[in-house]
């Protein structure tokens, strides 16, 4: 058994790990060595705290982890990259369902506590969680009680709402905004209710209200991640990552374990500027994103002229071939068609062809930040021509050909031309400034939000429809 | 239907209606193509090369006038060419139908059917057939030709062991299509180009093609949209102020190329007499107007006249024809699009939908009927500019007073957030337990380490961030850590699942995050 003392020096450190294990996460090459920092960081966290003094069931604890690692192992193996968004928000789940556990556990103990107490049988020893609860005073007991509601509550939500946002991500629950009638009055009835119910389990009720609770936070989270849309995604798995933090953080206080408190803090905060970027990069704020669907429109959107050129495969190779500098704009089309790869050798041939090539990334494009890069780095794309909005978009202009592959709302340049549109105002990438833009669709639909894109009737448009991968391999043979 | 083009018949004419390629394609749209003989040979398109592609050759201009169904042409017909129309047969051909009375009252009489190419609608769809266009770019690339087979320089500056050769300046007037060509030609070349236009819209159109503008400060500026693109009359005191201008280059250019034409009208003066002396001896002028009647004083239509003071002013009215092989293909092009559309059903069926907004617009006869001119198209050539806010250059003095503006908003945002949040914190800590004390102020720090950190984390990191975090949000796991051990099993059996979730958790998002890692490589 290790003395508190260990224990403490190994929370300091495993603290100072994680702190550099996030901030070695700004480049690429720093960044392997910081997730190294965390996985460190994270054994001697453990590992200390499971050796620390009352600690016990080791027969129970030991098999559990083992179990645990072999599955996280196996998962993190086999799962594709395209899956990534999804495996993420899984992920999210099991700490939210884990925080509503040990909530549940410390209310628990606090009872079983209490009961001893007022059956005067205070010399009785306690293992455990319990022992440190006997030594809380009424105050702090009060303030365990408001720790455990804030830490279910979130907990719950962040549950229900990943497990949404995994069958959303996976395609197994449909991604568009789906609302019970009622809408958000629903939401804020049940949140109503929590709190009443948490009034009534501060003031002495029975464990049933802790239960209640969880339930009907299991609802919000739910209800609140149906009525987002699948563009949104984005916000919503940051915001969950965020909340996963805090839940983290609540536990911490409930078992006044401070290197918990920290964890959950630094995730939380992480989350949190995430999912403020990425409404940023929406021009949408918070609140709008996470009531769900876009906002009224304050007029009829602009009309639309002109009609949307085809080009084949032979057309789209020839001017590749007379171009000088490409810019390639992927979307969430491409990592549902899986092309990722037959654009890595897309790009492979026309830089060997000695023209350059470069890759404009959205913020918001796919389903998770930084989804683009991810894919692309899968497919072997070195991560130095992989560019961000704001580095590229002044560049269009001298551009020869722009290729967009299944993007659709982040180049629409209504954004800006159209105050009517729903998205106006949101940054987008200005391909339309380029000598020629192909683009890679698969049919004449409109994109996630439902709005016309004018791109796409621009003179120096061209449509080349087809299922992204099959287009871009159809593409290969004809450049030279 | 049978498809003929007839040789033209105006002198110096070169161009020829219909190319091999163009042959092809009509063929496939289910039509049969006629030539007269010998009608592509000035383009360099002899008979046999028609004949390959499964042309009928017609031996004489009567017997493919007989033959063919729509006849397509380049330059408007000749009376005589008028009087061998007759009823129900097309005529597509550059018409000017405004200054061609008299011959459309005779192809009316005649009961033909008259497209004008020259009265194609500029939208957007018609482009593909809009022969103006793809005439005036030739004449634009050609015009810079003309120039510099007249000049006696480089376009391009060099630095040679033979000493320094200044670039050429050149000033290109009206940047309609011509316009735009010529500058692009111009600066390829190597030259230092300059232009002017009445529509202030088409000065981004201008630099994009790497030319400077330029600028008139003058209220009233033109709204091309209105006009369908094209320039309308301008005031006299606008006038005025363009021609000093003018003035003010004059001495400074080399060639000037001027390409100012309103519709409907002579072409405006803007190249006076005066500016002319004051060019430097060699200069060259080009005049695309000519036709016109020139934007320079001193032009004569189709001929080349050198001035008192040694400047050329080539006022040739044929440039496209000069160019016969490429403003054939184009021609051809523009002339196959027109049929594409007038067969929709590609079974080789014209269909004259007068319904049609680009077929309604360039028809000019029809059924024995005048229907010239055309109503106003449904769809606008141009969206209306917007007008757009002029941006005030702020002075050092304004610009510093707006930086301590937001200096002090600021200030004023974070004291004011900072005075809440310690307000808060005191009131807290009149409720709270001093424990909890502590581990709140661990928690606010932890916070704002975070705050800090997460703002250099690059954006394509921003995934892998986000496994790391999930990742490091499984220390949960302590939680359960610290409670399998109770006495109750209630709490073993939740903390046990926690536990196992946990790892899972950690595991699986440390191990996924080295993976997304490991694949983001260097060039």
């Amino acid at each position: 058994m290790l003395g508190q003392g260990f224990v403490s020096a190994a929370a300091i450190a495993a603290s100072v790990l994680f702190v550099l294990s996030l901030g070695g996460l700004s480049n690429q090459e720093k960044a392997k060595r910081a997730v190294w920092y965390g996985i460190v960081g994270m054994a001697v966290a453990v590992l200390f705290t499971a050796f620390g003094p009352g600690i016990g069931n080791y027969w129970l604890m030991i098999p559990m982890i083992v179990i645990g690692s072999v599955i996280g192992w196996k998962v993190a193996k086999q799962v594709a990259m395209t899956e990534m968004p999804q495996l993420v928000a899984a992920l999210h789940s099991f700490v939210g369902l884990a925080a509503v556990f040990v909530a549940w556990n410390a209310d628990l103990e606090r009872r079983r506590v209490l009961a001893a107490q007022a059956l005067d049988t205070a010399h009785q020893e306690f293992s455990a969680f319990a022992a440190l609860v006997a030594t809380k005073a009424p105050d702090e007991l009060t303030f365990l009680q408001l720790e455990v509601v804030f830490a279910i509550f979130i907990g719950a939500v962040t549950f229900t709402g990943s497990v949404i946002a995994f069958g959303k991500l996976a395609g197994k629950v449909d991604g568009k905004p789906q609302k019970l009638p009622g809408g958000h009055l629903l939401n804020a009835g049940a949140a109503a209710i929590c709190l009443l119910l948490a009034v009534l389990y501060l003031n002495g009720a029975g464990f049933w209200t802790l239960l209640l609770l969880a339930a009907l936070s299991f609802f919000i989270g739910w209800h609140l991640i149906m009525g987002i849309g699948g563009a949104d995604m984005p916000v919503v798995v940051s915001m969950l990552n965020s909340y996963s933090g805090w839940a983290a953080a609540a536990i911490g206080f409930t078992l006044s374990n401070d290197l918990l408190i920290v964890t959950g803090a630094l995730v939380g905060s992480s989350g949190a500027i995430l999912s403020y970027i990425m409404c940023k990069a929406m021009n949408r704020n918070f609140v709008s994103v996470i009531l769900g669907g876009f906002g009224g429109t304050q007029g009829p959107a602009a009309e639309i002229e002109g009609e949307q050129v085809a080009i084949d495969a032979a057309g789209v190779a020839s001017t590749l071939n007379n171009a000088d500098s490409v810019v390639i704009v992927p979307g969430y089309g491409m990592a549902v068609a899986q092309a990722q790869n037959a654009v890595s050798e897309l790009v492979r041939k026309l830089r060997a062809a000695g023209k350059e090539v470069r890759f404009a990334i959205h913020p918001v494009a796919g389903r998770l930040p930084g989804h683009m890069n991810v894919l692309l780095a899968e497919a072997r794309v070195p991560y130095d021509i992989v560019l961000e909005m704001d580095e590229i978009n002044d560049d269009f202009p001298k551009t020869d050909v722009v290729i967009v592959i299944g993007s659709n709302d982040i180049v629409n340049p209504a954004a800006q031309d159209d105050p009517n549109s729903p998205i106006a105002g949101m940054p987008v990438l200005e391909v339309w400034k380029s000598s020629v833009v192909f683009v890679c669709k698969r049919g004449q639909g409109t994109g996630y939000s439902g709005i016309e894109n004018p791109l796409f009737y621009k003179e120096n448009t061209r449509m080349f429809y087809g299922d992204a991968r099959e287009s871009i391999d159809s593409l290969l043979s004809l450049i030279d | 239907m049978k498809i003929g083009a007839p040789k033209e018949l105006a002198t110096g004419e070169a161009r020829v209606a219909l190319t091999p390629d163009s042959a092809q394609l009509i063929q496939k749209l289910g039509h049969e193509c006629l030539i007269e003989t010998g009608a592509g040979v000035a383009a360099g398109f002899d008979d046999e090369a028609y004949r390959a592609v499964g042309v009928n050759v017609a031996e004489s201009a009567e017997a493919l006038w007989r033959d063919a169904e729509v006849v397509i042409k380049v330059r408007e017909p000749s009376e005589a060419e008028a009087d061998l129309l007759r009823e129900g047969q097309t005529l597509i051909s550059f018409f000017w139908p405004a200054q061609n009375e008299a011959l459309l009252e005779r192809c009316r009489a005649k009961g033909a059917t008259v497209i004008a190419m020259d009265m194609v609608p500029r939208i957007s769809r018609a482009q593909k057939m809009d022969a103006l266009s793809s005439m005036a770019n030739i004449a634009g690339y050609r015009a810079v030709i003309e120039a510099g087979n007249n000049f006696g320089r480089f376009f391009t500056g060099q630095v040679t062991a033979a000493g320094k050769v200044p670039p050429a300046k050149v000033l290109v007037i009206g940047a309609g299509v011509a316009g735009l060509a010529a500058i692009g030609t111009a600066t390829s070349l190597g030259a230092v180009v300059r232009a002017f236009d009445v529509r202030p819209e088409v000065a981004e159109q201008i630099e994009s093609m790497g030319a400077e503008f330029l600028f008139l400060d003058f209220e009233e500026a033109q709204d091309g949209s209105g006009t369908g693109g094209y320039a309308a009359p301008s005031s006299p005191e606008f006038r005025e102020k363009q021609l000093a201008l003018f003035r003010e280059q004059a001495p400074e250019v080399d060639i000037v190329i001027t390409t100012a034409l309103i519709p409907g009208r002579p072409a405006p003066k803007l190249w006076l007499e005066d500016m002319v002396k004051a060019m430097k001896p060699g200069s060259v002028i080009v005049d695309l107007a000519a036709e016109k009647g020139g934007n320079c004083d001193l032009t004569v239509p189709n001929e080349k006249v050198v001035s008192d003071n040694g400047v050329t002013v080539v006022g040739y009215t044929d440039f496209p024809s000069r160019m016969a092989t490429q403003s054939s293909l184009l021609y051809a092009t523009n002339i196959r699009h027109m049929l594409t559309d007038l067969t929709p059903e590609k079974d080789g069926a014209i269909v004259h939908d007068m319904e049609d907004d680009v077929i309604r617009g360039a028809t000019v006869t029809h059924q024995g009927e005048i229907t010239f001119p055309p109503p106003p198209p449904k769809v606008k050539a141009i969206a209306a500019a917007k007008p757009k806010e002029k941006v005030k250059e702020p002075t050092p003095e304004e610009k510093r007073a707006a930086e301590l503006a937001t200096f002090k908003e600021q200030t004023k945002r974070q004291v004011t957030l900072l005075g809440i949040g310690g307000a808060l914190m005191l009131l807290l800590g009149q409720i709270a337990p001093a424990s909890f004390m502590q581990h709140f102020i661990v928690f606010v720090l932890a916070c704002f380490v975070g705050f800090q950190v997460i703002w250099n984390v690059s954006h394509s990191l921003h995934t892998p961030l986000m496994a790391v975090t999930n990742a490091i949000s499984g220390i949960i796991v302590l939680g359960a850590v610290l409670q399998i051990g109770s006495g109750n099993w209630i709490v073993v059996l939740l903390a046990a699942i926690s536990v196992l979730i946990a790892t899972i958790n950690i595991v699986g998002g440390f191990l996924v995050t080295r993976r997304m890692l490991a694949m983001f490589q260097k060039s």
